[in-house]
Order: structure tokens, then sequence, then C-alpha cells
């Protein structure tokens, strides 16, 4: 009986599915009130307090997206943040790369202002930028460019360093300008390095916008979170958070699938077909 | 006739970057001359500087002393009239084999259909018809090596340098790949400086073999004129009588060398 129902490849989502089923049903058997005694708390009604109840929390979601439809507007703000922020950061990080990498100048002398901006705790200029832009769409795209454009930058003057001598004496030895160097080989070479760092980038562009949102705003999904908080909603608050984790899954998977594309070039372990 | 190639007096001192005081002279006082459509190879025991020669004179390196003239013109910068043949992975992982064929075509800017059609030519003389778009990583490692020569080849260079360029391919690859080699240089008629530690491959390929002896300070200690007739088979002129002279000649020159090169090594703590 084991050796049908055992997960494998086919239907290992089955049971990822079935995984996530039974966490929210042990969700709401421990949350929801009287339907067993209260085992932490003194009082039956407390659990629901503090984690929320999962059947309240799809209504809500339900509402958001169906019955009052009212939270499209919020997530297009939230996902246009997250979108500018990743394209600005990634330029920005690509071309400051590019830069530094292959001027040693310039790279010798910014070197501890950049390490210095890298480590220092970037979330904490959210209220600055919030006074420089306003508490619209402007100050959490910046918020999340300064969060997107260290780790753009970092893996892109890697890959300029680590540019094969070999290839690149190639290509000067078949005629490459100055120029043609950069577009064919520095670029390609360190696309792949961006690559690498998109997921993470991706992820990081949208903390920005979210925590953006969190510290002041007057829409996106932040703001609904801080909405809710403000009147200790604890199933609102858990609904969005819900939504923003199946969005940042969303923008994963499309950064996945782009990365498939435009990486075709590189090997990718067993590539053989089993017959 | 000018030589297509001659170094004279050249000398090369790498300086350690991290400690100045530390300096290698890899190669000293060389002088190499290869004519218009001769074919010389370079032998000498291992790390004795042949690449370091052959950088000098693809102009990718500036020797610390002596002069480099290509046809009779002084080396400044890349040397535009030499294709360059490396021993390492040279192909740009990112294009495919056709992409790789066109790259140095594109760089100097030849019509998009003309370039076209020279590469697809050279990708079927090297026996790569079906596989322009094939990506470096899903070619055997003869196969990245036929696409290098098609690369190097496809702008016909004067000069061609081979730097060991078969030494990792199996000896089957590396006769029909030599074989073919030949067969192009005979037909071209083009200068060809051959770098290769085996000793057989250059006998059986070129006109001349010059003997590099062991480093540090690596210089020519003998020249070998090569009068087997032309055209020749890489597998066959290797049991004629003259071959086998010509390798004991040269082989007696070269042992001490093979040995003081390896006494070197294994000093190095």
């Amino acid at each position: 009986m084991w050796k049908f129902i055992k997960p494998r490849n086919q239907t290992l989502w089955f049971w990822q599915l079935s995984l996530l089923a039974l966490l929210f049903a042990f969700w709401h058997v421990m949350t929801v009130p009287g339907l067993i005694p209260p085992m932490l708390f003194a009082d039956e009604r407390q659990a629901a307090f503090f984690f929320g109840e999962p059947l309240k929390i799809f209504v809500r979601v339900w509402a958001w997206f169906v019955r009052d439809a009212d939270i499209y507007r919020h997530l297009g703000v939230t996902l246009t943040e997250t979108l500018l922020a990743f394209a600005i950061g990634s330029i920005m990080g690509l071309a400051g790369g590019l830069w530094l990498a292959l001027a040693p100048l310039a790279s010798a002398l910014l070197e501890p202002y950049i390490k210095a901006f890298n480590a220092m705790p970037r979330i904490i200029l959210a209220p600055i930028f919030a006074v420089w832009f306003g508490l619209g769409m402007g100050s959490k795209v910046a918020l999340g460019v300064t969060l997107v454009f260290f780790i753009v930058f970092f893996n892109v003057y890697q890959g300029v360093k680590e540019v094969s001598p070999v290839v690149l004496a190639n290509a000067r030895m078949l005629g490459a300008s100055q120029r043609q160097l950069l577009r064919q080989v520095y670029l390609p070479s360190a696309t792949s390095w961006v690559f690498s760092s998109l997921h993470t980038s991706v992820g990081l562009a949208f903390v920005g916008a979210v925590v953006g949102e969190y510290l002041g705003s007057s829409q996106g999904v932040g703001y609904l979170i801080l909405q809710a908080e403000g009147s200790f909603d604890i199933n609102t608050v858990m609904a969005g958070i819900l939504v923003l984790t199946a969005f940042a899954l969303v923008l994963d998977e499309g950064v996945g699938q782009i990365e498939k594309r435009l990486m075709k070039w590189q090997p990718r372990s067993g590539e053989t077909e089993k017959l | 006739m000018t030589a297509a190639l001659d170094l004279q007096g050249v000398a090369c001192t790498f300086v350690s970057r991290h400690d100045p005081g530390q300096r290698y002279t890899a190669v000293q006082d060389v002088s190499l001359t290869v004519g218009a459509g001769e074919f010389v190879s370079v032998v000498g025991p291992t790390g004795c500087g042949k690449s370091t020669l052959l950088n000098v004179g693809a102009g990718l390196l500036e020797p610390s002393t002596g002069s480099v003239r290509v046809f009779g013109q002084p080396l400044v910068g890349i040397n535009r009239r030499a294709g360059y043949m490396f021993q390492a992975e040279s192909l740009m992982p990112w294009r495919t084999a056709l992409g790789n064929v066109l790259a140095g075509l594109e760089f100097q800017g030849v019509p998009q259909a003309q370039s076209r059609a020279r590469a697809d030519d050279w990708l079927r003389r090297v026996g790569l018809g079906g596989f322009g778009d094939r990506y470096p990583h899903q070619m055997s490692g003869g196969m990245r090596k036929r696409v290098s020569l098609a690369q190097t080849l496809v702008l016909d260079p004067d000069i061609i340098l081979m730097d060991e360029p078969f030494s990792a391919l199996d000896i089957q690859t590396r006769q029909l790949m030599e074989n073919e080699l030949l067969t192009l240089w005979a037909a071209k008629k083009k200068a060809v400086l051959f770098i290769t530690h085996d000793l057989d491959e250059a006998i059986a390929m070129s006109d001349r073999v010059v003997v590099l002896s062991a480093g540090p300070g690596s210089h020519p200690i003998g020249e070998f004129v090569i009068d087997i007739p032309r055209p020749r088979d890489v597998a066959e002129v290797k049991i004629t009588k003259r071959f086998i002279e010509l390798h004991q000649a040269i082989w007696s020159v070269l042992r001490d060398e093979v040995l003081k090169g390896y006494q070197q090594q294994l000093k190095v703590p």
C-alpha cells in the first residue's frame, strides 16, 4: 500500500498540498474558540486573538479579491513599487558594477564607501526617503532600490572580475574593440552572475516596497496590514501576509522562467533523458 | 623576403605584484623568425616559456627587451595579422558554435550575409556542419577545439599562432586534426608558429623545429630543418627512416633540458 502512495516526482505536488491542508487544519483546530478546551491560554478566545482563525482569514481574502474586489488597487501599487525598484536597482547595479570593475582607480577610491553603504542597515533609510520623496510610491521605490542595487552591484563586479582571461585574450585577438569587449564579453559574462542574484533581488525589492508601506503610506498591501494591526484585527494581518507570500512566489516563478529562457547557454547538470 | 614574424633578442621578466623583489625571467635572448608560408614548431621542456613567446608574437604581452617585427613593421599593440589558437578553452560559452566562428567577422564589421556564408563554410571544413547551433557546453572537447580552429582560421590570418592546440585531444582525433591542419596550411601557405611539447607532432608537421632550453631564462639551443617531403601524413611519416633520424638528433638535445627542467621543478619548495 505504501508503495503506491509514497511521494515521488509525479505525486509530489499532491503531498505538498496535503501538507498545506494539514497545516491549516491544525491551525483551525487550535484556534477556533470552543472547539477544544484551551491548553496554553487562560481564556478560550485568546488563541484566536493571537493567531487568527483560518476560516475568517479566507473569508477576508475572498472579500478582498471577489466580494468587494478592493485589494487590486493596493496590490497594483505594491507590485508597481516592487517592479520599479527591481528594474531601477538592477540597471544601476549593472552599470555601477561594470564601471567599477573596469576602472581600477575609481574602484580603489570608492571601495570603503561602498563597503560602508553595504554594511549599513539600509531599512533605516526609510524615514529619510519618506521625507525626501513623500508618502507616495517614490519613497518605497527608493528603499527597494537601495536594497536591490548592492546585490546586483556586487554580483556584476564579481562577474566582470572573473571573466576568463583566455576568453578575453581570444576576443582581443579576434579583433574586438574596447566597446565590443564590453558588450560581447563582459556583459554576457556578468549577466550570468546577475541572474544568480535575481531571485534574491526580486525578493528584496518586495521587502523594500512592503516595509516602506508599513512605515507610512496611504495605499498598498503593507498599508492594509498596518491599518488592520492598528485595530488588532489579526485575521486581516494574516490575510495580508498570505497574499504577500503568494505573490512573492509568483514573482519568483516569473524570474525562474526568464532565467530559463535567457540562460540556455549555461550547462545544467543531468541533461540526459531516462528512457 | 621579409619574415612574417621576427623576434630579435626578446626577454620577458615578470615581477611579482605582491613582492616587487621577486622576479622571474621566463625567456631571455630569444631570436626567432618565421618566414612567410613557413611552418615552425617550438619544442621545449615543460614550463620553459613557450606560451610566453607566443603571447609576445601575438602582441598580448610586451617583451621587457628586444624587438618584434611583423612583415617588417614593428609590432605595436595586438598583432592584427595573426590568429591565435589558445591551449585552454577560449570559446565564448554564451555563443553557439556558429556564433563563436562568426565573432571575429562581427568584430571586424564584415557584412552579415557574407560572414554567415564564410562561417558556415568553415564549420563544414572542420566537420561540424550540423552542429552550428550547439553551445560549447553541449560539445565534446574535440569538437570545441575544432570550433576554435574554425574561429581562428575563418579570419584568414597571415600568421597562425598555435599553443599546444591538440594536446587535450585523444590520439585519433588528434591525428585527424593534424592532417586537416596540414592540408589547410598547404592550400593557403600561411606562416605558422606552432608550440608543442610533443616532439613527434613537431617533426611530423613542421618545416623547422626550434628547441628551447629549460627555464628560467630559456632560449633556443637548437634548430633543425625537417627535410621530409610533403605532403605528409602525420601517422605514416612517423615510421620513415628520416623521421627516426631527426627524432634521435633532436631528442639528444632536448633530453638534457627536459631533465634539467624537471629538476628545477622539484627544487621549488
